[in-house]
């Protein structure tokens, strides 16, 4: 189980930026083979919000609480805008999460002291020293510099207190725990940078545990220091090598943007050969160092639209269109593609069912006016007939087993100008449909200004379409990676039914259509809940319980 | 065309004069015109013509340089001007419209460093900057709708932009002294005695003059640590930089002012990469450091740029014999030797010093301090003992007081206030000043920490509010919703005591605030006054309307103040 942020650094700090296979340990101790992953090398972190949900860890695992929720969503939009561009937002960060600083430390550990893998795998365990990492502070943060810890190594912090103030590419933030403990050791001091996911401190539960952290701290250091010496091959398998924390002191000469572009992409600058006037490391160096090609700016050709079709793994280029445009994908287009092309290795199937909606729209007609929109209404009936069928709200990561979400969390696609999002509606099955609605206008608020927060838009279970209000009367969807079903609603049309009296008349019906992974949704599954779905619809005052 | 907006601004002013003369007398009570207090057009720095007799006087003594009030006493001239920069070209048209008979001497070019070598010439090269780093911006572009291929540029271009700004700003000066009769006369001015100046050229015989009185404006030099070799190529000042003779691929910057911010600017936007080297352990540090803080998010982290900050460029040495610009880094605090870069140029920005050499200051007892030229705050210089020099006067960058030009045309319209015979104090503190980056800087008055300081010694309190750009709807129809203002006043009073602009447009913006400041003009009037929407103006309008005062009674004992009553 591999955790995006630590993966990042992990491939980061390679240069040939290719294929690799990640031997990596879960919390149960046991030894499992990663996702194996082409990297591109120029994949930024905005890609990666969008694109890594197939990758992580449920969000909601039973001891992770490593959910970044920013308390500023509930200020005002006035003085969330100001405030964030002055000051200290408060954010409720990331912080700590066990099953990350499980694989992760022990395997530095264990450079330390090769010959008791075991045993200190045990000890880790049990004892719960979590790393407190970096936090990802927005989706275009890569590092953030630590303004000023505000908790000092000893201080004794309960959850919810602010420990650290720190400053990324966009605001100066407070950042809270969401642990109790006792900082046992600051790893990057105030003013030092880290990536985005790099440890930089470590809780440790209780008082006994602090001299342990202290000596993981110590085989942290030492096992990165030892890190360029490469003869480990003893070591147990795969120890990941470690990144950069802090940055390091450059013997050649570099450019400005020549260290930019290091950091960015995690190059050690000192392994570059460079090639500039006097022997200079130049950012043209560094980006041959990171395997990126420099994008023609002239020349048209890039990759057409994804009109291409199969699960080739090299995608295949088109010719140019003669005397066509060529726009290249923004990084949000570039997301969609790379996740649509992601979802063709998901076995998936669909299936129908229309339902009357008289009593929907009545309903709709009652609430408008309170703000209520008709996709609110259909995530909620969404919602809670997936309480009733939890494996639709499941997700396979591995091919091997369900994985259920504790949360019923309600994806909503939106068009964007140039894009598409999929703003989350969290606990769509708790909240009622004025609070929905009032969360959802501040989403898509936010969605229009390109302000959300990762967590907002890749925390989904299960994502609703709506098509309707353009007239479509019936489409389907596709699978977005790590989730297990999506539901594509079309528009309520008049239809003429005959009852099971033979009585002809004219209802509202409505075609909805649900794509679902067959790996762990089969088709009675989805069938049952459809029909519970239709039956909220069509009865639907249990929406407003 | 300086000469026309006198001449209208007084025009404008006896009229609205009038306006509230009219206003008073059918209001009687309350002298109040949209919420500026009516005082306010009375201040001493606004009298600039008092009646419309008095226009015809300046109309008259523009066509005859000093014809009405003459030269009495024997004096060749009323005022001799040394130095035809930005400080004494204000001083002489200024003068002219009092009716002053006035000379001014020029040694080099008319318009000194602001019109030849500094404000206008960099502004060329920044209006280029600024449109390079939008036809770059893709995603900006885009946003917009808007598809540009591969912007570029030619760098002669570029070059001759700013060449050719500069000598039309010149041929204006000139033209504009000429036309009022100031005569100009060519050649170096030096003071040789009491009221007495020789002015002269290499190949013509010296020349003496007598004046009432004479106002010093000799302005300043760039400013170059010692240890660091100017070649003019590859080390230079900002007296090469801006003919742009060439776009290196990597400069260092030395100094982390104006100066050094606005060509970061140019630079970065030509396709350079910037080291900057700061001597203080901050970038940018004459400013506020709020404002510092996130000009560095906007200005520094996102470009091309790198810094070391807390350190001296102690050796610089130009590029030669196919090494490169070499320059030595020592620890500002231990003087120990850091590191050395190496870079393709270097650009020194420490400031500027005052170009005082020459001027003949030993005949009448005057010592300067690191060059500058002590004076009083009338710009009466003084001498070693102390004492008051009658008749002699300093203005601009010679004096040290505030380097920027518009501050030295307004010292010489207050000197030339008081040769006239009305007293006059210059309010520094409301006299703003502006970074032309993109976007830019602007600010007046205080900074939060000087008004703090303040504060604590006289035992007031302070209060800061602050908007943002992203709120103004201009802004962002622009899509340039970077920045904030900030504004610094007393909660008691009202008086404004500070206020900082970064963003769009915020140079423009400023003035608004160093009005307000330079008439007294409190948060509780200002905020009645209505600006257009939608324009960046409504930054600095929702900055007043969200500043509170302490409830207190009787502090604001007029309750005309109502809105309903403009």
């Amino acid at each position: 189980m591999v955790h995006p942020s630590d993966k990042l650094r992990r491939f980061g700090s390679r240069s040939d930026g290719r294929k690799r296979c990640q031997v990596v340990r879960t919390i149960n101790g046991d030894w499992r083979h990663g996702p194996t992953l082409q990297w591109a090398g120029r994949l930024h972190l905005t890609l990666w919000f969008v694109s890594h949900s197939h990758l992580a860890p449920p969000r909601r695992a039973p001891d992770s609480a490593a959910q970044p929720a920013f308390s500023s969503t509930q200020r005002s939009p006035e003085r969330r805008v100001i405030s964030s561009v002055i000051v200290h937002q408060c954010a409720m960060a990331s912080l700590i999460s066990p099953y990350l600083s499980v694989p992760t430390a022990p395997g530095r550990a264990r450079l330390a002291a090769p010959g008791a893998p075991r045993r200190r795998r045990m000890a880790v365990v049990r004892a719960k020293i979590r790393e407190i990492f970096m936090p990802a502070l927005s989706s275009t943060m890569t590092e953030g510099k630590i303004v000023s810890w505000t908790a000092a190594e000893g201080d004794r912090v309960a959850k919810g207190d602010p420990v650290v103030v720190v400053e990324s590419d966009k605001a100066d933030m407070d950042v809270e725990t969401f642990h109790d403990g006792i900082v046992a050791v600051v790893l990057v001091p105030a003013g030092g940078t880290a990536p985005v996911g790099a440890p930089i401190a470590l809780l440790a539960e209780s008082e006994e545990e602090v001299a342990l952290a202290r000596a993981r701290a110590q085989a942290l250091s030492q096992g990165q220091s030892k890190e360029p010496s490469p003869p480990h091959a003893t070591a147990a398998p795969g120890p990941p090598p470690p990144a950069p924390v802090a940055p390091q002191a450059t013997k050649g000469i570099a450019t400005p943007y020549a260290k930019k572009l290091a950091k960015q992409h995690r190059v050690d600058i000192a392994g570059v050969v460079g090639t500039g006037p006097h022997g200079r490391v130049t950012a043209a160096d560094v980006e041959a160092a990171a395997g990126i090609k420099h994008k023609q700016k002239v020349a048209p050709p890039p990759p057409p639209p994804p009109a291409a079709v199969g699960p080739a793994p090299p995608m295949p280029v088109l010719p140019p269109v003669p005397g066509g445009t060529v726009v290249l994908f923004t990084t949000m287009q570039a997301a969609v593609s790379r996740n649509m092309v992601e979802s063709l290795r998901v076995p998936t199937f669909r299936v129908g069912y229309s339902m009357i909606t008289d009593k929907l729209d009545a309903l709709y007609e009652k609430v408008k006016s309170k703000g209520v929109t008709k996709t609110v209404l259909l995530v909620k009936a969404a919602a809670v007939a997936l309480t009733q069928h939890p494996v639709v709200n499941a997700s396979c990561r591995d091919g091997k087993s369900f994985s259920y979400n504790n949360n019923v969390n309600i994806g909503v696609a939106v068009a964007l100008e140039g894009g598409l999002l999929t703003p989350v509606l969290e606990d769509a099955d708790k909240l009622d449909i004025y609070l929905l609605a009032q969360k959802w206008r501040v989403l898509l608020k936010k969605a229009r200004m390109k302000q959300l927060q990762p967590n907002e838009y890749n925390s989904g279970t299960f994502t609703l379409s709506n098509l309707g209000m353009f007239g479509v009367n019936k489409f389907d969807a596709i699978l977005p990676a790590g989730q297990g079903a999506i539901m594509a609603v079309g528009a309520s049309r008049p239809t003429v039914v005959a009852d099971k009296d033979g009585f002809f008349s004219i209802k509202s019906e409505m075609l909805v259509n649900v794509t679902a992974d067959h790996r762990i949704i089969y088709g009675a599954d989805l069938a049952a809940f459809l029909q519970t779905f239709a039956k909220i619809v069509e009865d639907p005052e249990i929406l407003t319980l | 065309m300086q000469s026309t907006a006198a001449v209208s601004v007084s025009a404008s002013a006896t009229a609205s004069r009038g306006g509230a003369r009219s206003e008073a007398a059918r209001r009687p009570g309350g002298v109040r015109v949209c919420g500026l207090r009516g005082e306010a057009l009375t201040c001493p720095s606004l009298r600039i013509s008092q009646a419309p007799a008095r226009l015809a006087v300046a109309r008259a003594a523009a066509a005859t340089n000093g014809a009405v009030a003459g030269s009495g006493g024997g004096f060749d001239y009323d005022l001799v001007i040394i130095g035809a920069g930005v400080g004494g070209h204000g001083a002489a048209l200024h003068a002219v419209e009092e009716g002053l008979k006035t000379a001014i001497i020029e040694g080099d070019v008319v318009g000194g460093t602001c019109v030849n070598r500094g404000c206008v010439p960099s502004k060329a090269l920044l209006a280029v900057s600024g449109r390079m780093r939008e036809l770059h911006d893709e995603h900006h572009m885009k946003s917009m709708g808007l598809q540009v291929s591969s912007p570029g540029y030619d760098r002669q271009g570029v070059a001759d932009h700013a060449n050719n700004l500069a000598s039309k700003i010149r041929s204006n000066l000139t033209n504009s002294m000429k036309a009022l009769g100031v005569d100009i006369l060519t050649g170096v001015g030096t003071i040789v005695g009491k009221q007495k100046v020789r002015y002269g050229k290499a190949g013509f015989p010296d020349k003496e003059i007598t004046a009432r009185n004479i106002i010093i404006a000799t302005g300043s030099v760039p400013f170059v640590p010692k240890g660091i070799e100017i070649d003019g190529k590859t080390v230079f000042t900002s007296d090469h930089a801006l003919k742009l003779e060439s776009v290196p691929d990597w400069i260092a910057i030395v100094g982390s002012g104006y100066i050094g911010l606005e060509f970061s600017d140019v630079y970065t936007a030509l396709g350079s990469e910037v080291t900057f080297v700061e001597a203080l352990d901050q970038l940018m540090p004459g400013f506020d450091p709020e404002i510092a803080k996130l000009a560095q998010r906007v200005l520094i982290n996102p470009r091309k740029i790198d810094y070391h900050t807390g350190v001296f460029a102690n050796k610089i040495t130009p590029a030669k014999d196919g090494k490169p610009v070499l320059i030595e880094l020592i620890d500002a605090k231990t003087k120990e030797h850091k590191e050395t870069l190496e870079v393709d140029a270097a650009l020194i920005a420490t400031g500027r010093a005052p170009f005082t050499k020459g001027l003949g200051l030993e005949n009448i007892n005057v010592v300067t301090q690191r060059g500058f030229v002590p004076v009083d705050e009338r710009m009466r210089v003084m001498d070693a003992d102390g004492n008051v020099v009658p008749n002699l006067y300093c203005i601009g960058d010679a004096n040290g007081k505030l380097m920027l030009a518009h501050a030295a045309s307004a010292q010489g319209i207050s000197v030339v206030e008081q040769i006239s015979g009305k007293d006059h104090i210059l309010n520094h503190l409301s006299i703003p000043a502006a970074c032309f980056t993109h976007p830019e800087i602007s600010m007046v008055g205080l900074t939060e920490p000087q008004a703090r300081e303040k504060a604590d010694k006289e035992g007031f309190e302070v209060n800061i509010v602050k908007t943002s750009f992203k709120a103004n709807t201009k802004a962002l129809a622009e899509n340039e919703g970077d920045g904030i203002a900030k504004l610094i006043y007393r909660p008691d009073t009202g008086e404004i005591l500070g206020v900082h602009i970064l963003g769009l447009h915020a140079a423009d913006l400023i003035h608004e605030a160093s009005n307000a400041i330079a008439l007294g003009t409190r948060v509780q009037d200002i905020k009645f006054a209505v600006h257009a929407h939608p324009t960046l103006s409504e930054v600095l309008d929702e900055l007043f309307k969200a500043a509170k005062l302490q409830p207190r009674e009787g502090r604001d004992s007029k309750p005309s103040s109502h809105p309903n009553r403009c």
